[in-house]
């Protein structure tokens, strides 16, 4: 069976696009291929800059023949619907076939297909994958109409087997088929021929190109470590960097040069920053010192002088971009020693952070607002996390983080120890961004952690306050990734504090400040009053209500504290949702069934995520044990018995069963476990010891199973009868105290 | 591949090698256009004649300025008055990239020792509507020319594409030459009877500039004159095609396209006199992109764009 070699030479792809183009190129064809009955063994694509290419092994000569048959309108039926049937088939009248069905007579055609040559299939199914490429932007040029990445120049598709490599012929608005290709750019730009995929990669390699990234990248890796290495120093990873450069190049030369002295005190991220945004380049490490000492960088060609004007040339483009670098970081220097660090952030006052939201200022301070008020309950001095909030983002407004905005934070944290802050509020600059994505690390220094929980807490909450909450996939302000990042950083800390509490507080400043223009005075006092009182009343409506009652008076009934208190709760609830879902997610990912984090959502104290994951994970490895299972089953015949009569009876049993009117044995063992079981579960309970609290009620387990085996509960004996309910209300109330096992599923 | 035998001495040297380079591939030697332009792609000779049907090869010395750049002369390489050096051919020729390797080497740049990469940079112009891919051509990872295949010019698709190259003349030649900064780059030869710096020509240009362009321009005077501009170029674009005195067609695409060039210059300095917010710079550059629009509607219905009509 032949193999065929595509490849589609063009001018420089962009290093990005290369992979997903080898993908798209595989996927197209192959699926074409196969489309028309056209099978094969194996398939590989590969891309360097000016090649994408695809090797498909063991690809049938021709396809099949094929045979179907079609059923069409019955017989005399309207000539339209003959005509469609027929054109639809591609046959005449003549070759139908009259068919007897017991609904009568039908007409039946017969398509048959002879089998094509596999070169007339490639060829029209690499056509059509040119013209229709999925590239994420595509171009003309000259004078054709023909869209690619960068204009293409050939096309080479031969399919090869042991007599020899015949071209498929193909004119792609005039880019003709051939079985040619050329080498690297400079070091052998002559065209030559190839007979198939082994020849054609031997041929390459001669001609300074290696087809496939991955040895490109490999070799790239390989090298650098090793010129490192002899040197006693470690390049840099950096995955996502040494892809690129892979995709930049067909002949990878691995070149070191020399970091100038002048700049090797530059904080190492500038200068790894520096050096990979701007010039691609590796960045080297002392391990003992911890200091980029020195870079790599990646030619694409071998020279007679083995790179010495190359490395040169890159040397003095560095040193000229790190002396924008050093300019920067020194006059940053200088503003953060005259000014210190919350004057360099001065600035920030005349930098809108949202239109709606008001200035990077106002915004932090609400952070800095809040970080002191979390701040006991993350085990932070109040002042301290107030100190380190109102500086953490001031790097915003330095000349460094203008020019690399990725060093935000980073500069924060070098900055404030310039500026002889603390190294608590120092770390806070940087790690208060944290986390960013669902592995990031979480900060656990106290004063990070206020100021983090604060900075997401008031993004969040002034979102929601102007209705800008993500919908299906977008969430432009990265709303999801703040939520998660509060979640994961109470959890990680093992912070008890109830979210409401913080959410109806930060919601209700961001409306104050929306409102204060035209707003009256004893309007804004009362919402101010109101805030304090949420410390007191946890959430905002009881606050509210206790600052109207001092007041003694009634809320005008269209005014702001009308709107205001109409609006809040809604949108309180629904970020706490937000929070949730969130939170649903994240456990998910840890291995906890959804319905499982249902039945402990609709317990009390939901917004203290900490008690809310405990009892959610506790619950989740009882349900795992036999004892567990059971006891649900037992829980859920007792609680459809109830629900039923309660329905039934128009009443709820909740109150009252009594041992004295207990007949069974089985009956009053049942009323003992209860009473054991309870004086087990409320202390455990009250320690929040969810495990200890499920091991007792694990205990009912088998009392319950024994009762409804002796036992009928509705007995014709009314007050025997409302004694069971009331009995089975116990279980009930007892389960419900651990968790909401309605929710549970199975 | 066959290197230039002497190096360029000077940066005057290196345009002259430019156009007698690009004179061999047959382009037209057009000079600068007569008025301040942010970049060469302003150029009428590229931002109109890159559309319409009729083929097109020109390349020439653009100064351009751009009034945040001024460093009082003091900085390297960053000027606020430099010069670009554009080339551009329609339909683009398919050995584009090759005649521009081959301009490389005839300023002195052997391609046996250095480095050429084309590196992605899609170029996009907010203020003309304007858009091409193509790359950043690096030498020894410095980038040393735009490589553009202009897909679209106020508003409209270019058919056919042109190819555009712009040298940054500074920059590539202070790498040329080996210079570390652009004042003591040599301008004229350097054993010339009066020997000449671009620092001699130039230093004190850039100070008085960027005097003027961050701290003295009238920005009420620049503001009135944006909105005449803006109005003269609406209200020659709204004559009648056919001229009353000579009874013949004229649409006058230059002289209105001429008033383009002037509002984005000043928008430019207005930027530079720091006195346009965030928000207002949209509608800035907006305003900029609609006369170039119009300009470019008006372009296609003359000759030159390729309206026999």
């Amino acid at each position: 069976m032949p193999d065929l070699l595509i490849e589609l030479f063009s001018e420089e792809i962009p290093a990005r696009m290369q992979a997903r183009a080898a993908s798209d190129l595989k996927k197209l064809v192959t699926d074409g291929m196969v489309e028309a009955g056209l099978t094969y063994a194996d398939a590989a694509a590969f891309a360097t800059p000016r090649r994408l290419v695809l090797a498909v092994e063991g690809v049938l000569a021709q396809s099949p023949d094929t045979r179907e048959e079609r059923k069409g309108p019955k017989v005399g039926a309207p000539e339209r619907a003959i005509e469609g049937f027929l054109r639809g088939a591609g046959l005449t009248m003549d070759q139908l076939e009259e068919r007897d069905t017991p609904k009568g007579a039908v007409y039946f055609a017969t398509i048959e297909k002879a089998g094509r040559p596999a070169a007339e299939i490639i060829a029209e199914v690499l056509d059509k994958t040119i013209r229709n490429f999925p590239w994420p932007k595509s171009m003309r040029w000259g004078a054709g109409s023909l869209r690619w990445v960068r204009p293409l120049h050939s096309i080479l598709c031969i399919l090869s087997d042991e007599a020899g490599a015949q071209i498929v012929p193909l004119d792609v608005d005039g880019i003709v088929s051939g079985d040619t290709t050329r080498g690297h750019r400079f070091m052998a730009p002559n065209a030559f021929a190839v007979t198939g995929f082994e020849d054609y990669s031997a041929k390459l390699k001669k001609a300074h190109v290696i087809l496939d990234p991955a040895e490109r990248a490999d070799h790239i890796w390989v090298e650098a470590h090793n010129m490192g290495f002899a040197q006693g120093l470690e390049v840099v990873e950096d995955k996502g960097l040494l892809a690129e450069v892979a995709g930049l190049v067909e002949w990878p030369v691995v070149l070191m040069g020399d970091i100038a002295e002048d700049f090797i005190d530059l904080p190492p991220e500038v200068l790894q920053t520096s050096m990979k945004e701007h010039q691609k380049f590796f960045s080297v490490r002392n391990p003992k010192t911890g200091r980029i000492e020195k870079f790599v960088t990646v030619a694409n060609r071998e020279t007679a002088d083995n790179g010495a004007t190359i490395l040169a040339g890159n040397q003095k483009v560095l040193a000229a971009r790190l002396a924008d670098a050093k300019f920067f970081w020194e006059n940053d220097l200088r503003t953060v020693k005259s000014v210190g660090l919350a004057g360099m952030g001065k600035a920030l006052e005349n930098v809108t952070f949202h239109r709606e939201l008001g200035s990077q200022a106002e915004r932090i301070a609400r952070i800095e607002k809040l970080a002191g008020e979390v701040a006991p309950l993350v085990g932070a001095k109040p002042d301290l996390a107030q100190d380190a909030a109102r500086v953490a983002k001031a790097d915003l407004s330095s000349e460094m983080v203008y020019e690399f905005p990725e060093l935000q934070g980073v500069m924060g944290r070098y900055y404030a120890l310039a500026a002889d802050l603390p190294e608590a509020v120092a770390n806070a600059c940087e790690a208060h961004y944290s986390p960013l994505g669902p592995s990031d690390d979480v900060p656990t220094e106290p004063v990070s952690v206020a100021v983090a929980f604060a900075d997401k807490l008031d993004t969040l909450t002034g979102f929601w306050a102007i209705d800008e909450k993500p919908t299906g996939s977008k969430d432009p302000y990265a709303l999801r990734r703040a939520a998660l990042g509060v979640i994961r950083i109470i959890l990680t800390n093992d912070l008890r504090l109830r979210l409401d509490r913080f959410i109806d507080s930060q919601l209700l400043k961001h409306e104050i400040a929306q409102n204060a223009d035209g707003a009256e005075a004893a309007e804004l006092a009362a919402l101010e009053n109101t805030l304090d009182e949420i410390a007191d009343h946890g959430v905002f409506g009881a606050a509210f209500r206790a600052v109207l009652d001092k007041l003694g008076q009634d809320v005008p009934e269209d005014g702001l504290l009308a709107r205001i208190e109409a609006k809040m709760p809604d949108v309180s609830v629904d970020l706490l949702g937000f929070f949730h879902d969130r939170l649903k997610v994240h456990l998910r990912e840890e291995g906890i069934r959804h319905d499982v984090i249902d039945a402990c959502l609709h317990m009390p104290m939901n917004d203290d995520l900490t008690l809310l994951v405990k009892r959610a994970e506790a619950l989740s490895v009882f349900l795992k044990t036999d004892d567990g299972e059971n006891l649900l089953q037992g829980y859920k015949r007792a609680n459809n018995i109830l629900s039923q009569a309660e329905a039934k009876d128009g009443v709820e049993y909740s109150y009252g069963a009594d041992v004295k009117f207990a007949e069974d044995d089985s009956e009053k063992a049942l009323f003992a476990a209860l009473d054991d079981a309870q004086a087990a579960i409320a202390p455990a309970m009250e320690g929040e010891d969810f495990a200890a609290a499920m091991t007792a009620m694990a205990g009912l387990r088998a009392p319950i199973d024994a009762f409804f085996e002796a036992v009928q509960i509705n007995t014709d004996n009314q007050i025997v009868r409302r004694n069971r309910l009331n009995l089975l209300a116990r279980i009930r109330d007892i389960c419900h105290g651990v968790a909401d096992l309605t929710r549970i599923e199975g | 591949m066959a290197t230039t035998d002497t190096l360029p001495t000077s940066f005057q040297e290196i345009i002259l090698r430019l156009q007698s380079y690009w004179a061999g591939q047959g382009c037209a030697m057009l000079q600068p256009y007569d008025m301040e332009v942010g970049a060469g792609t302003f150029h009428p000779a590229t931002t109109l004649r890159a559309l319409g049907s009729k083929a097109w090869a020109a390349a020439y010395v653009q100064p351009s300025r751009r009034p945040t750049d001024g460093r009082y002369g003091e900085n390297p390489n960053r000027l606020q008055h430099y010069y670009q050096y554009q080339v551009l051919i329609k339909p683009s020729p398919p050995d584009l990239q090759a005649l521009y390797l081959g301009s490389l080497e005839a300023i002195g740049i052997d391609m046996d020792l250095h480095d050429i990469r084309f590196v992605e940079d899609d170029w996009e112009s907010p203020t003309l509507g304007a858009w091409g891919l193509g790359w950043e051509v690096w030498c020894d990872g410095m980038e040393v020319s735009q490589f553009t295949y202009f897909q679209q010019v106020g508003g409209h698709d270019c058919t056919p594409v042109s190819g555009e190259l712009t040298y940054g003349l500074e920059r590539l030649a202070m790498y040329v030459l080996g210079v570390d900064h652009v004042m003591d780059m040599p301008f004229n030869a350097p054993d010339a009877p009066i020997p000449l710096s671009y620092g001699d020509v130039f230093k004190q240009t850039e100070e008085e500039y960027a005097r003027w362009n961050f701290d003295v321009a009238n920005t009420d005077v620049l503001l009135r004159h944006f909105e005449e501009a803006e109005a003269e170029c609406a209200l020659i674009l709204a004559q009648d095609h056919v001229d009353p005195k000579t009874g013949k067609r004229i649409v006058m695409a230059h002289p209105a396209y001429d008033q383009c060039i002037k509002a984005s210059h000043i928008f430019n300095l207005l930027d530079a006199r720091g006195v346009i917010s965030v928000t207002e710079r949209q509608a800035y550059i907006g305003r900029v992109r609609t006369l170039a629009k119009a300009c470019a509607d008006a372009f296609v219905l003359t000759d030159a764009g390729g309206n026999a009509a």
